[in-house]
């Protein structure tokens, strides 16, 4: 072998040992990285191997349903899916984000106010970016499980309210909780929760709403699921049951279909609501979504006010319905004897201004019966004139005007009661005699809601015991509150309202009920003074508000409702069939005319208006019901849709519109 | 030929220390991939091991004179197949590596990378200077960087590199002079504008996200992370074997291969991390001790070219496992799992024993 290439020199020892040495060296620092890892910072890269591995999906809790006092279900949910954003990856979310927004066909902008609306929020918590996923997000999600590793399906229980907002100001709405509410609540609410925004979802939200549970399972590198840790179940919310009689209810919407105004019927022996409608209404279908905001600024900004529960803020002048308090006041105080009476020649000066009467043509010798009946308005000028506004603002004030009556929905207003004092707190001016004539007949610086009138003849009629209006069902009585009114005043002021209906001449003689006590009184209040009128015109939107509180039978009331139709006009026309109606329909129940189980059970008044009648007969067709341990929906197809009162059509609208 | 050349001359603790790093692979090949369809790779880990240490005591039975006799010609075999590669190569992970050879694809530049050992080996050992002279530099230089440019053809940045460490080392111990090496840095460091303007996309993204990994966690800075994360969460003493979940999950890139010591890091801990890393510093050490005793300046030569290319190899993969350097696609020797990577250190192996085996021999 030719070794040409052999080469006899000494090793170069040195050089090699310092090559050892460096290797030494290197891999003593690579020891040293690997003890910052593991050992120093080995908490933080637990955390994130967690947040790899485990991935938290919450579970929502169902809400429970609203029933009426028979158990028929008004609201209920629906199973839905929404679509979930996981955070866990900030820069990987941003990098899908346009992908995403493609797939579930929602624009870019919308997702990316998600998101920072969503900012606050710790990383590891998804977000809900589609409320309402279609069968085609669906898919894509799960055909995207492995490149969009961010999205997940969430199943949720969406709220399902009567269709037409039917009902809706007494159901209200729910949405997602705000910030100002999560504070309030001290922990109780997350972000994302819903809760309750609006009437007795807001009121009764910490019963109606449930715990939410929580899946972790362990995902791989995918996004896959492989393997589940722990499942934390949600705590359904408990259903409630209201004192609304879901017939009388159907009867009250379907009469203000169309209409402007508000129905609240009320058993006086308990303050339990049978009925409270108010229109315009809105769908709170629309909010169980996710209201968009222009859905919400058309609902805010509608000069029809549709979010306006009118059965409880709308402060309106009583008109004429106020002559029950004055007529009361008249006999409780003894200012004035029982059988005083006054010429009525059809209007009367006071303080050197002259005060018309509704009918021009007067009402002869009026005394306080007659005045009821007939509605005189010179006779109760005359009475206010002898009490005074202190004495009218006393018994006003104590028969329930001027402040909320207590009713279990949120937004109540107070409605006025003026009296000196006040005016001098508010306006830092005298009261002027002139004043107290307006207020005599329930116009001028006076108003009061519907729910407040309800209360009040309620509580007359009750021989002054005023029991709290009130929307849940329970077995405790409501608060109750005292103010004795003699039997000689009761009966003659009840007698006074049975002749309202019953007797010839009774402004509401055309809503007489054969067999059916019927009592009440009608109102027609002035939108506006007649100066103020001569100075704008005659306009639409300035016609009078209609009232009518009625009740019966005459002794022992069992019902009491208050009718508000704004712009009708008259409450003999416009307001008082509505009043009769209702109580016709809550006879005929209680005469097994209809049996209960009998009448529809359909959500939505039949035929009225065609529209959403057309989207209750869809709905009935399709949508599941049943949520277990919950009572389920009766349904079109398992029950006969019967009209709820054959013999009382709805008013025809022609009566409306002169 | 075989005179004095008993089975007892065979290093042992050299091949202890092998089969002590081997074992470990093998141990985290199987946790890494039993639970999946890779489920059995442990078993193929096996037979290339098998198949190495017979090429190994085939080679060392060779006497390395007549090896080194044959440099020239081996080179130019070398630089013939590194084209034939590039000609009729067989592309995977977009790049031409292989050529199948009997039914298997063998990763060409890793036959190279002996070839270059060899040759270098030989080119160093003529050098009778006691100080490296410019001119023997610059060839050197030349010889290597023909395979290099080609292997960065493929291209493979990360098996070009490892050529680099064997002509440093061996220009080191050829006696370099300080100013030469100076100047060859400062050559390097200018030249790596240059080289960035030439690099692949992905190859330029890997060193940007080794400098930012932050940045873009699911890209490719998503490997670096991942595998810190699973480094880290390992903790002292490790998750065991088998449940590591950045490993079994798949959250840490090519497990079984180039990071199967994260996986092991994850599993095992710091603990067998240590035991790891002591064992490849022993190995080299191993190595110099074997080039020092070694009977002439070429058997020195060719050991140290082993050692050189099986440092860089550690350095650089346990380096890029914590995050100290960007992603190569350079393997761990002995464990990570690959047929043309473990045939190719067995056979580097081969050639160290040959070395040892004839140092008391004329």
């Amino acid at each position: 072998m030719s070794l040409w290439f052999q080469n006899e020199n000494r090793l170069p020892q040195t050089r090699l040992t310092v090559i050892s040495y460096s290797i030494v060296g290197l891999m003593a620092l690579l020891l040293l990285g690997f003890w910052k890892l593991q050992i120093v910072n080995s908490d933080r890269y637990s955390q994130l191997a967690e947040r790899n591995r485990v991935r938290s999906i919450p579970i929502i809790a169902p809400r429970g349903a609203m029933l009426d006092r028979y158990g028929r279900v008004i609201v209920d949910n629906y199973p839905s899916f929404s679509v979930l954003l996981l955070r866990d990856d900030p820069q990987q979310v941003e990098r899908l984000l346009p992908q995403i927004a493609d797939g579930l066909s929602v624009t870019l902008d919308d997702i990316e106010q998600q998101i920072d609306a969503a900012k606050a929020l710790p990383h590891f918590q998804p977000i809900v970016i589609k409320p309402e996923a279609t069968p085609g997000d669906i898919a894509f999600i799960e055909s995207h499980r492995a490149d969009i590793p961010v999205l997940e399906m969430l199943m949720v229980h969406r709220r399902r309210y009567p269709r037409g907002g039917f009902m809706a100001h007494v159901s209200g709405y729910v949405g997602e909780v705000s910030s100002d509410q999560i504070e309030e609540s001290g922990g109780r609410y997350r972000p994302g929760d819903i809760v309750g925004k609006a009437g007795l979802e807001r009121q009764y939200n910490e019963h109606l709403m449930g715990v939410d549970g929580m899946r972790r399972s362990v995902v791989n590198s995918i996004g896959r699921e492989v393997g589940r840790l722990e499942q934390t179940d949600a705590v359904p919310g408990k259903p409630i049951r209201l004192t609304i009689d879901y017939d009388l209810q159907l009867v009250a919407e379907e009469a203000l279909v169309g209409k402007k105004g508000a129905v609240v019927a009320i058993d006086p022996k308990s303050g339990e609501v049978l009925a409270m409608a108010s229109q315009p209404s809105y769908d709170p279908n629309d909010f169980a979504i996710r209201i968009s905001k222009d859905q919400w600024q058309d609902l805010n900004e509608d000069p029809e006010r549709p979010l306006l529960d009118r059965a409880i803020q709308a402060q309106l002048a009583p008109g004429s319905v106020f002559k029950i308090i004055m007529a009361t006041a008249m006999l409780e105080s003894k200012a004035l004897p029982a059988d005083y009476h006054v010429f009525c020649p059809g209007s009367a000066e006071f303080y050197g201004r002259v005060f018309h009467d509704w009918d021009k043509k007067g009402h002869g010798d009026v005394d306080l019966h007659k005045a009821i009946v007939h509605s005189c308005d010179v006779f109760f000028y005359n009475v206010g004139k002898q009490l005074g506004i202190d004495r009218i603002s006393f018994y006003g004030g104590n028969l329930g005007l001027g402040h909320k009556t207590g009713i279990d929905v949120p937004g109540e207003e107070t409605g006025l009661m003026p009296s000196e004092a006040w005016k001098e707190r508010v306006f830092h001016q005298k009261w002027y005699p002139g004043e107290t004539i307006s207020v005599a007949i329930g116009q001028g610086a006076i108003a009061a809601t519907p729910v407040q009138l309800a209360y009040m003849i309620g509580g007359i009629t009750m021989g002054g015991r005023f029991h709290q209006p009130h929307l849940l069902l329970s077995d405790k009585a409501a608060p109750e509150i005292d103010f004795p009114i003699s039997d000689s005043t009761v009966d003659t002021v009840t007698q006074g309202m049975y002749g309202v209906v019953n007797e010839p001449g009774g402004t509401a003689g055309a809503s007489k009920l054969p067999g059916i006590e019927l009592c009440g009184k009608t109102g027609s209040a002035q939108v506006i003074s007649e100066q103020g009128l001569k100075r704008v015109g005659k306009k639409a939107d300035l016609r009078d508000n209609a009232w009518f509180v009625g009740f019966a039978p005459r002794q022992n009331p069992e019902i009491v409702v208050a009718v508000l139709v704004q712009g009708g006009e008259h409450g003999a026309s416009a307001a008082a069939p509505i009043a009769k109606n209702v109580v016709k329909a809550y006879y005929d129940k209680k005469q097994g005319k209809i049996p209960p189980q009998q009448l529809t059970t359909q959500a939505v008044p039949p035929g009225i208006p065609p529209s959403f009648a057309a989207q209750a007969a869809r709905a009935g067709q399709s949508e599941p019901v049943a949520e277990e341990g919950v009572p389920t929906k009766p349904d079109a197809a398992s029950t006969k849709p019967q009209p709820v009162s054959t013999s009382t059509p709805a008013v025809p609208p022609a009566t409306l519109n002169p | 030929m075989n005179e004095g050349t008993g089975i007892r001359d065979y290093d042992w603790w050299l091949l202890t220390i092998i089969f002590a790093i081997c074992g470990i692979g093998l141990l985290e090949i199987w946790s890494a991939t039993h639970a999946g369809h890779l489920a059995g790779m442990h078993w193929k880990q096996m037979w290339w091991i098998a198949l190495g240490l017979g090429l190994m005591m085939l080679l060392s039975r060779l006497d390395y004179h007549s090896v080194l006799d044959k440099a020239p010609i081996l080179y130019l075999i070398g630089i013939l197949a590194l084209l034939a590669v590039l000609v009729m190569g067989h592309t995977r992970y977009g790049a031409k590596r292989w050529l199948p050879v009997m039914g298997e694809f063998l990763q060409v530049s890793e036959i190279a990378k002996l070839i270059i050992i060899v040759s270098l080996a030989r080119f160093f050992a003529e050098v009778r200077t006691e100080r490296l002279a410019i001119a023997d530099l610059c060839k050197a230089a030349v010889l290597i960087a023909v395979p290099i440019s080609l292997i960065l053809l493929q291209p493979d940045l990360g098996t070009a590199m490892v050529l680099v460490p064997v002509v440093a080392v061996g220009a080191y111990l050829a006696g370099i002079q300080w100013k030469h090496a100076a100047a060859m840095v400062l050559a390097a460091a200018l030249m790596v504008p240059i080289g960035w303007h030439h690099l692949k996309p992905y190859q330029k993204e890997r060193v940007s996200t080794f400098l930012r990994p932050e940045e873009d966690p699911k890209g490719s800075g998503y490997q670096i992370l991942q595998s810190k994360i699973a480094v880290g969460s390992g903790g002292f003493w490790g998750k065991g074997l088998g449940h590591g979940s950045q490993n079994q999950l798949g959250f840490v890139p090519v497990r079984y291969s180039d990071f199967i010591l994260a996986a092991l890091a994850e599993e095992l801990g710091f603990a067998g991390v240590f035991v790891t890393l002591v064992l490849y510093t022993a190995l080299l050490l191993r190595l110099i001790q074997n080039a020092q005793h070694a009977k002439d300046r070429a058997g020195m030569f060719l050991v140290m070219g082993v050692a050189a290319i099986l440092g860089f190899h550690v350095l650089v993969n346990v380096a890029m496992v914590i995050g100290f350097m960007p992603v190569t696609g350079i393997p761990l020797p002995l464990m990570s799992y690959g047929g043309s990577a473990m045939l190719f250190v067995f056979l580097a192996l081969g050639l160290v024993m040959n070395v040892r085996l004839r140092r008391f021999v004329n």
